[in-house]
Parts: C-alpha cells; sequence; structure tokens
C-alpha cells in the first residue's frame, strides 16, 4: 500500500491537525495564523496532487482512484478552499473559536477529497459522511446567530436522513452484488429490483452532497445563514466532490441501461428548473445565490446524465471549475461588504465600489453562461456533452433555464449599477478582497486556458467499465 | 488587420473605463480617435479585397474540438463592417453633453464597437456566439444606465429575449458542428461541408432553432415585441447602433447560417420565412403609421425595413426562380442592411436631438419646425424620403434589388410586400407634415434650437453615403458581390 498516492490527502490532515494545535497554543489575536498555515497545507497538498496528475490506476486494493478525474478535482477542491480560507480572517476575528474554523474547514475538505477519488462504496460513504459531519459544523458557526444555528440544523436534519439511506444503499447494493468495490461493479448490469434501489438510495446521498432536488433544501439555508466565507466553501467544494463521485458512480452501470441516465437527466432538469424558480423571488442576495447553486447543480448533471462519452468528464470539470471560481468571487464580494445581503444594499454599488461590483456582476454573468466567461465555456461543453449524448431535449430545458436565470441575476445587477448612493459601504480586510479579486481573474483565466486543459489534460476516470459507452 | 479593428476598440474601452481623471470632452475626444481606427483600418482591408474570405486570421482557442478565433471578411461581411464603423463613428460623435458618467458611456459606445466589428469578421461560429452575447451586454447597460423612461425594464426585456434567441442558436450551432466530419466550429468549413444536407427532422428543429434566434434579433414578427421600448427608452445614438448594426446582426446570422451553411433544408422552409417577412413588413408599416410618438414610429419602420431583408435571403435560398433573380435578391438584401444601417442611424439620431432639446417624442407636440431649424428639417426630410425608398436614395436601390428578385420567385408574396411600401411612404409623409410643417406649437416656438456644427457634421457624413449609394451604387454592389455568396448548385 503506497501511502505516498495519499499524498495530497495526508498534507490536508496533518495541516488540520497542525493547526487545531495552533489553536489551541496561540493567543486569539493571533489566530490569523492558522489561516496562513491552512494555505500553506493546501499548498503542498496542491503540489503533491499536481505531481499525480498524469497516473490513471487504482490503489490501496481498489479502493482509491488515481486518475486525471481525481488529480483535477483534488486541485480544484484544493484552489476552492484556499480561496474560501483567505475569506475568512477579518470575518472571524471577533470569534472565540476563530483558529478552529480553519481546522473543520480544512477536515471538510478531506471529506470531500475522499468522496472525489472513492472508488469503493465503503470509502464513498467515508468521505460523504466527513465532509456532512464537518459540513453542519461549519454552518452552524456563529452558535448565537438563530438563522446560522438554523441553517445549521436543516443541513443537518437532511444530511442525516441522506446519510442513512446512503447506507442502507451501499448494503443492498453489497448485498445483491457481492462487493462493494467499483472494480467489481463495472459493467455489470443492476437490474433487479434490491439493486436498483441500493444504487437510487445511494445516488440520493450523493444528490445530497450536491445540493439537487429532492435533498436540495438545505443549499438556500445554508448559504443566506452560514458565516459568508463558510457559506462559500459549502455550495462549491462538496458540490464538486459529488458530481465528480456521481460521475464516476454512474459511469459503473452498463451503457444499455439507461433507466439511471434517464432517471439523472430528470433530475438535472427539475434541479436547475426548481433552483432558478426559487431564486427568482430572493430578496436576499445570499438566499439567492444558494438557490442559484441549486439549479448550476442541475446544469452539473447534464454530465453526468451522459457519463461514459469522451466529453462528459471534461466538460464536468470545466464547468466546476467556472461555477467554483463564480461562486466564490460571488460571496467574496458578500464578505467583503461584511456579509450585507438585503438586495437593496446593494443598489448603487457601481459608484461607490466599482471593483466590488464589477466582480459580482462579472461573476454572475459568468453563472448565466455569457461569454468570453469561464461559465460560457462550462456551459458550452455541458451543451456539447449533452447534444452529442442524444438529449437534446435537456439542453433545450437548460436553455430556458439559462434565461430564467438571467433574470433574477440582473435583479442584483441592475440596482448596482443604475440606481446612485451616497454612503459607502464598509469592506471587510485585505486578504477578502484578494481572494475576491483572484476567483474574479479566475473566471477570465479558465476561459482562456480551458482550451489547453481539454486537448492536453489527462482526464481518464476510472474504473472504465469493460464495454464502451457509444453516443449516438 | 481585422483583429486589430476589433481590439483595439475594445483595448480603448477598457483603458477610458480605468482612468477616472478623465473629464467629460476628453472621453468624448478619445473616444472619437479610437473609434475612427477600425474604419481606417477596413479602408485598408478594402483596397487590398481579392474576393470572398481575405485578410484571414487564426489562433487557436481550444483545438481539441475545433474552436480558434478565426477572422476573415467576404464581400458581404466587409460591407458591414464598413457601414457599422461609419455608423459607429457617428454615434460616438454624436454631441450628448450634458452626460452623466460619461467616460463609462464612451467605454460602452467602444467596447459596441469592437463586439459588433468582431461578430461580421468571425470565421468560427462560437467566437460568432461569443460576440454575438456580449453585444447584449454592452446594449443592455447602454439602455438601462443612460436610458430614460422605462429604461430598465426595457433593457432587461431586450437582454432577456435576444439571450433566449442567442441560446438557441448555441444549440444549433454545437449541433452543426457535430454533424461535421470531424467537430470544428470553422465557417469554412461547416459552408463548404453544408452538413445536415439529408437529415430531416434534426435539419429542421436546426433551422427553427436558427430562425427564432436570429428572428429575435432581427426582429421578426412576432418576436419584435422587444424593440419598441428598447428604442423608445434608449439614448438617441444607442438606438442608432441598435437599429444600425446590431439588428443587422441577425439578417447577417441568416445569410452565414441559414442560406449558405444549410441550404438544402433553407431552401424547403424559404417558403414560410419569406411569408414571415412580408407580414413583418406589413406589421411593421401599419404599426408604425398608427403611432402618435416619434421614436416609437421610427422603430416600428424597423420592423418593416428588416423584412425586406428577410424577404430577400429567404427569396435567395428559395432554390426557385433563376440564378440571377436570387444573387438580386441576396444583393438587395445585403444593400437595404446598409441603407437601413445608414437611413435608420441618422433618423434615430434625429429623434435624439428632439429628446436632447424637449424631453419629449409626441409627435402632435410639436410642428412648424421648418420655420425655426431649417437644417434639421432638411436632414429629417432626406432621410425620411430615403427610408420610404425614393429613387436616387439607397433604400430604392435595395427595395428595387429585392423586389426584383422577389417578383420571380414568390409573385404573389412580392406584390403584397409592395403594399408595405405604400403604407411606409405614406407614414413618413405624415410625420413630416405633422413635425415639421403645419401649426406651430408650444414645444416649438422661436427659441427651438436648431442642428449644431457637430450635429450636422455627423448627419451629413452618414446622409451623404445614403445619397451616394443611391446615386451610384455600382462600387457597393461589386464589393457585395452576391452572386459569389450564394451557395452552389442551390
Amino acid at each position: 500500500m503506497p501511502v505516498g498516492d495519499l499524498a495530497p490527502e495526508l498534507a490536508v490532515l496533518l495541516t488540520a491537525v497542525g493547526v487545531l494545535i495552533l489553536a489551541m497554543f496561540l493567543p486569539h489575536r493571533h489566530h490569523a495564523a492558522c489561516a496562513w498555515t491552512a494555505v500553506g497545507g493546501l499548498a503542498t497538498a496542491g503540489l503533491f496532487a499536481l505531481d499525480q496528475l498524469q497516473e490513471s490506476r487504482l490503489t490501496f486494493s481498489g479502493t482509491f482512484a488515481l486518475d486525471g478525474a481525481t488529480g483535477w478535482t483534488r486541485l480544484l477542491i484544493l484552489s476552492a478552499t484556499a480561496l474560501c480560507v483567505l475569506l475568512a480572517p477579518r470575518w472571524f476575528a471577533s470569534d472565540r473559536r476563530h483558529g478552529e474554523f480553519y481546522a473543520v474547514l480544512l477536515f471538510s475538505t478531506l471529506g470531500a477529497m475522499a468522496m472525489a477519488g472513492a472508488a469503493d462504496l465503503m470509502q464513498l460513504v467515508m468521505g460523504v459522511l466527513l465532509s456532512s459531519i464537518t459540513g453542519y459544523t461549519l454552518a452552524a458557526y456563529h452558535r448565537n446567530w438563530a438563522i446560522s444555528l438554523e441553517a445549521g440544523m436543516k443541513y443537518f436534519l437532511v444530511g442525516a436522513l441522506a446519510n442513512a439511506l446512503m447506507v442502507i444503499g451501499v448494503v443492498l447494493v453489497m448485498g445483491m452484488m457481492g462487493t462493494t468495490g467499483y472494480e467489481g461493479l463495472a459493467g455489470r448490469p443492476m437490474t433487479d429490483a434490491l439493486t436498483l434501489t441500493g444504487l437510487m438510495l445511494l445516488l440520493a446521498g450523493l444528490f445530497f452532497k450536491l445540493g439537487a432536488v429532492p435533498a436540495h433544501a438545505w443549499m438556500p439555508d445554508v448559504a443566506e445563514g452560514a458565516p459568508a466565507p463558510a457559506a462559500a466553501f459549502l455550495t462549491v467544494v462538496p458540490k464538486i466532490a459529488a458530481a465528480v463521485a456521481l460521475i464516476r458512480l454512474v459511469q459503473l452501470i452498463p451503457a444499455g441501461d439507461s433507466a439511471v441516465r434517464l432517471l439523472i437527466a430528470i433530475v438535472a432538469a427539475a434541479t436547475m428548473t426548481l433552483g432558478n424558480l426559487a431564486a427568482l423571488w430572493q430578496t436576499d442576495v445570499r438566499r439567492l445565490i444558494g438557490w442559484s447553486s441549486v439549479s448550476q447543480s442541475g446544469y452539473a448533471l447534464m454530465a453526468v446524465a451522459v457519463a461514459g462519452s469522451a466529453v462528459a468528464l471534461p466538460a464536468l470539470l470545466i464547468f466546476l471549475a467556472a461555477y467554483a471560481a463564480a461562486n466564490i468571487a460571488a460571496f467574496g464580494v458578500v464578505t467583503y461588504l461584511r456579509g450585507r445581503t438585503e438586495l437593496r444594499d446593494y443598489s448603487g454599488l457601481f459608484g461607490t465600489r466599482p471593483f466590488a461590483a464589477t466582480v459580482l456582476v462579472i461573476a454572475f454573468l459568468s453563472l448565466v453562461g455569457i461569454p468570453p466567461l469561464a461559465g460560457f465555456v462550462g456551459k458550452f461543453a455541458l451543451f456539447l456533452a449533452a447534444l452529442e449524448g442524444g438529449l437534446a431535449w435537456l439542453a433545450v430545458i437548460a436553455v430556458a433555464n439559462s434565461v430564467l436565470s438571467l433574470v433574477y441575476y440582473l435583479r442584483v445587477a441592475a440596482p448596482m449599477a443604475f440606481e446612485r448612493r451616497e454612503d459607502t459601504p464598509q469592506t471587510l480586510g485585505r486578504s477578502a478582497g484578494l481572494a475576491t479579486v483572484v476567483a474574479g481573474a479566475l473566471i477570465f483565466i479558465l476561459s482562456a486556458s480551458a482550451g489547453g486543459l481539454w486537448s492536453g489534460a489527462n482526464i481518464t476516470l476510472l474504473p472504465q467499465p469493460p464495454v464502451e459507452y457509444h453516443s449516438e | 488587420m481585422l483583429s486589430l479593428a476589433v481590439l483595439i476598440p475594445l483595448a480603448g474601452a477598457l483603458t477610458l473605463a480605468l482612468m477616472p481623471q478623465l473629464r467629460e470632452a476628453q472621453a468624448r475626444t478619445a473616444a472619437i480617435a479610437v473609434a475612427a481606427v477600425p474604419l481606417v483600418l477596413l479602408l485598408l482591408v478594402w483596397i487590398g479585397f481579392d474576393g470572398a474570405f481575405a485578410s484571414v486570421e487564426e489562433v487557436p482557442w481550444m483545438p481539441a474540438i475545433g474552436i480558434a478565433w478565426r477572422m476573415g471578411v467576404d464581400g458581404i461581411s466587409l460591407s458591414l463592417g464598413l457601414m457599422s464603423a461609419v455608423v459607429f463613428l457617428a454615434a460616438v460623435a454624436w454631441p450628448m453633453a450634458p452626460l452623466p458618467r460619461a467616460r463609462a458611456y464612451y467605454a460602452w459606445l467602444l467596447f459596441l464597437t469592437g463586439v459588433s466589428l468582431g461578430l461580421f469578421f468571425a470565421l468560427d461560429m462560437i467566437v460568432f456566439y461569443v460576440f454575438f452575447d456580449l453585444s447584449l451586454v454592452g446594449m443592455y447597460f447602454l439602455i438601462g444606465r443612460w436610458g430614460h423612461g422605462e429604461a430598465q425594464a426595457a433593457a432587461l426585456k431586450f437582454f432577456v429575449y435576444t439571450l433566449a434567441g442567442s441560446l438557441l442558436i448555441l444549440i444549433g450551432i454545437i449541433v452543426l458542428a457535430l454533424s461535421m466530419p470531424e467537430t470544428t466550429f470553422d465557417m469554412r468549413a461547416v459552408i463548404a461541408e453544408a452538413p445536415l444536407a439529408r437529415s430531416g427532422l434534426t435539419a429542421s428543429l436546426v433551422l427553427l432553432a436558427f430562425v427564432i434566434g436570429f428572428g429575435i434579433k432581427t426582429p421578426l414578427f412576432p418576436v419584435h415585441t422587444w424593440l419598441p421600448p428598447a428604442h423608445v427608452d434608449a439614448p438617441g445614438p444607442a438606438s442608432a447602433i441598435l437599429a444600425g448594426v446590431l439588428l443587422k446582426m441577425g439578417t447577417y446570422g441568416m445569410v452565414r447560417f441559414l442560406l449558405q451553411m444549410m441550404p438544402d433544408t433553407f431552401s424547403r422552409w424559404a417558403l414560410p420565412v419569406a411569408i414571415v417577412a412580408v407580414i413583418s413588413i406589413l406589421w411593421g408599416a401599419f404599426v408604425a403609421l398608427g403611432q402618435g410618438n416619434l421614436k416609437r414610429r421610427i422603430a416600428y419602420t424597423s420592423v418593416n425595413h428588416m423584412g425586406y431583408t428577410v424577404l430577400g435571403i429567404a427569396v435567395a435560398g428559395s432554390a426557385l426562380g433563376t440564378e440571377a433573380a436570387r444573387a438580386m435578391a441576396l444583393t438587395g438584401a445585403v444593400v437595404e442592411m446598409i441603407a437601413h444601417g445608414l437611413i435608420t442611424g441618422s433618423l434615430f439620431l434625429i429623434a435624439g436631438a428632439f429628446w436632447q432639446r424637449r424631453q419629449d417624442y409626441e409627435m402632435n407636440h410639436y410642428g412648424g419646425i421648418a420655420g425655426v431649424a431649417p437644417k434639421l428639417t432638411g436632414a429629417a426630410a432626406l432621410a425620411s424620403f430615403a427610408s420610404l425608398g425614393l429613387p436616387g436614395l439607397a433604400g430604392f436601390v435595395a427595395e428595387l434589388h429585392i423586389f426584383l428578385g422577389a417578383f420571380v420567385v414568390y409573385p404573389w408574396l412580392a406584390a403584397i410586400g409592395l403594399i408595405g411600401i405604400l403604407i411606409t411612404a405614406a407614414l413618413f409623409l405624415q410625420m413630416l407634415r405633422q413635425v415639421f410643417f403645419g401649426e406651430v406649437t408650444s414645444q416649438t416656438d422661436s427659441v427651438f434650437p436648431d442642428l449644431t456644427r457637430s450635429e450636422v457634421l455627423v448627419l451629413s457624413g452618414m446622409l451623404a453615403l445614403v445619397v451616394l449609394i443611391g446615386v451610384w451604387p455600382l462600387w457597393l454592389l461589386d464589393l457585395i458581390d452576391a452572386a459569389a455568396a450564394l451557395p452552389a448548385g442551390a
């Protein structure tokens, strides 16, 4: 068992422990040092992950996939987390448990990484649980604030149910198929009622992490109630991990068996539509971003529905990267503006805080999919994958949803640009501003570099099913 | 050279946006200088122009799926690009003082300049789409920030409507690219291959997506309803750009995508498209006749004129009649785009002049302007006569070609379409009589200011081209060379 295969995960784990110890011994006013330690650890993990980017094999007795999908997802999760860490120092400066926040964040990151690379159902459950339990803590971190507590509570209730169902699903699948390893499951027909039930329960667990219908209800509450840096993290990182875990799982199912893929497509359509319709009427910007995150999960599922085709995985990864940059940029602006969240607080922002306003508008336009921003490349890749996989109807629904989403993004952007205000809103610290600007810049950089990543990158997704998936 | 013509205005826009110390007059001067650059560059391209897809430039973007920054021109796109450069220069030069946040205003105008030229020169379907969408963003902020009345609602309607259309176009583009032997978004390859020729329903659905998408932008009846509010509430120069350049993106897209990339499918659906075009012609004309609002009336004549253009394109793609007739119709369609850009651009600038003077578009509040503002009257009369198709002016050349072609292919539709010309004549004459002649009203008392010197300069530049095309159209027809753009053997 080559421990080095998990070097990035181990680096995150050790950093988390180190940060925890630091937080115990450092005086409270120096807790920002924990943030920089965390960033250093994440960077180290990133270097290890870069080193393993070209690998393409299963490791640890087939329980962990070391392939292109894991490699890119690790990098994505690590960079997204690093940006979220940078958002936090000033936000938590007065919180007595400031330093511990980073430790919990890193454990959650570890769970996400475990989820993304899992090639065994048990390993997958472990990753989901680790990511969930830390997630509840992050959501309810402001324990004296009712809304934050409520967010954590809802997250926990939905999550406990989904996770319990997921474990039952694992039991059922293992009982019927005789294994939990993906290699043993790949390409085998799963058509009998019990296995299918198990599979559905598994999917339900991942839909919860993804924030997809029917387990999406926590997303807007967490976005609204969790501390803004934690909200940025929770709406992005678990979702990345869950989407990759889902596509890995769905790819196991033989191509001829289209029922599960159809189900995913239907869930995709329902999720994007519900998220967008609910977002239309929000007057709270954070909640609005939360609902928009739900709808973005629906788009991501388009790629999962055509899992196995050559463009599905790159499309998913590009889309997730674009989503992560835009969503963190949006939450970054919210954090930078000290968490102001009422829609009317944003009017006239272009006049008073032009850079924050510009980043927010760019993030929103990227989420709509306006070119040449990263979100466009992501959505374009998803459309390409869906159309190539014969899911034209889903692409058309996604189009209708993109138009719908424009309406509520502009409900925030229009007053920012067109109204005037006198007072200049207060801002929060340099590191939050830095993270926001970096995320905003990434929205441009990703779209310019997507082509190179697409053609030169190792985009393997293990284990491959024995029979090739043929698109129509 | 083409890339420079696209990138210099974009860079200029960025520079303007990042220079807070610039005063209004300086911003305007700088913007005029930058907007003149593409025009000069395009004139140079024209001098070296030698037939379809000249001045090609190519830089890879996403090589794995055949996407690249591809630029190049044929006669149609070069002539449209030249016209756009003129309209943009005019819009930038149009005096707007006093103007709130002038720097941002000129930055957006320059941004739109680069974006529009990029769209016409793109030889890659994705690059085309990128510019198509960016034009929405630019126009959204122009209307929303510097418009009047219900500007925000109008801007939102414009953005949502046209984004719906553009995403349908994206779907169509992807299906076209996937149906190529090897996935590519190179327009030249797709035109040469003309995929989807024999694939029945798919091809028809893709065609439908393109017709709706470009139809919204053009706009065609019944998806034109975003246009009147957008025009009425936009500032004058923005209206001029919207009508003069942005609407052409729809018809240009029809030529490139429907006519050239899907000739076989288009020929099967040319008759329905032509019928929709004729309905737009009549609808636009009749509704315009009923408007008491000066700008709304001009806006509806755009629906009417773009209807002529689409009729010409449909005739060109019909695969009926003679090839000469189809080439004639396509020539007419392209000339109509250029003529409409210059004429309606001028008309909207004139309407803008009314707003700047009196904040009022109601025609029956005005009267007898000829007595106090002879220069304004002259410009308005010339533009109106050009718009209604008076011989010797650009509109006539365009409509003559379209109807000559259409009478060979769809004589009945052409005959019905002619009614549109009659009504247009009536509505412009009625407008001239109401506003410029007749009783003097309180809005037009003796202090109603005539055109200023820079306004005269801008308008006379645009209208001189209208007269030039009307009197001596040969140079333009040579440049367009529509016969070369017609699909072979259609």
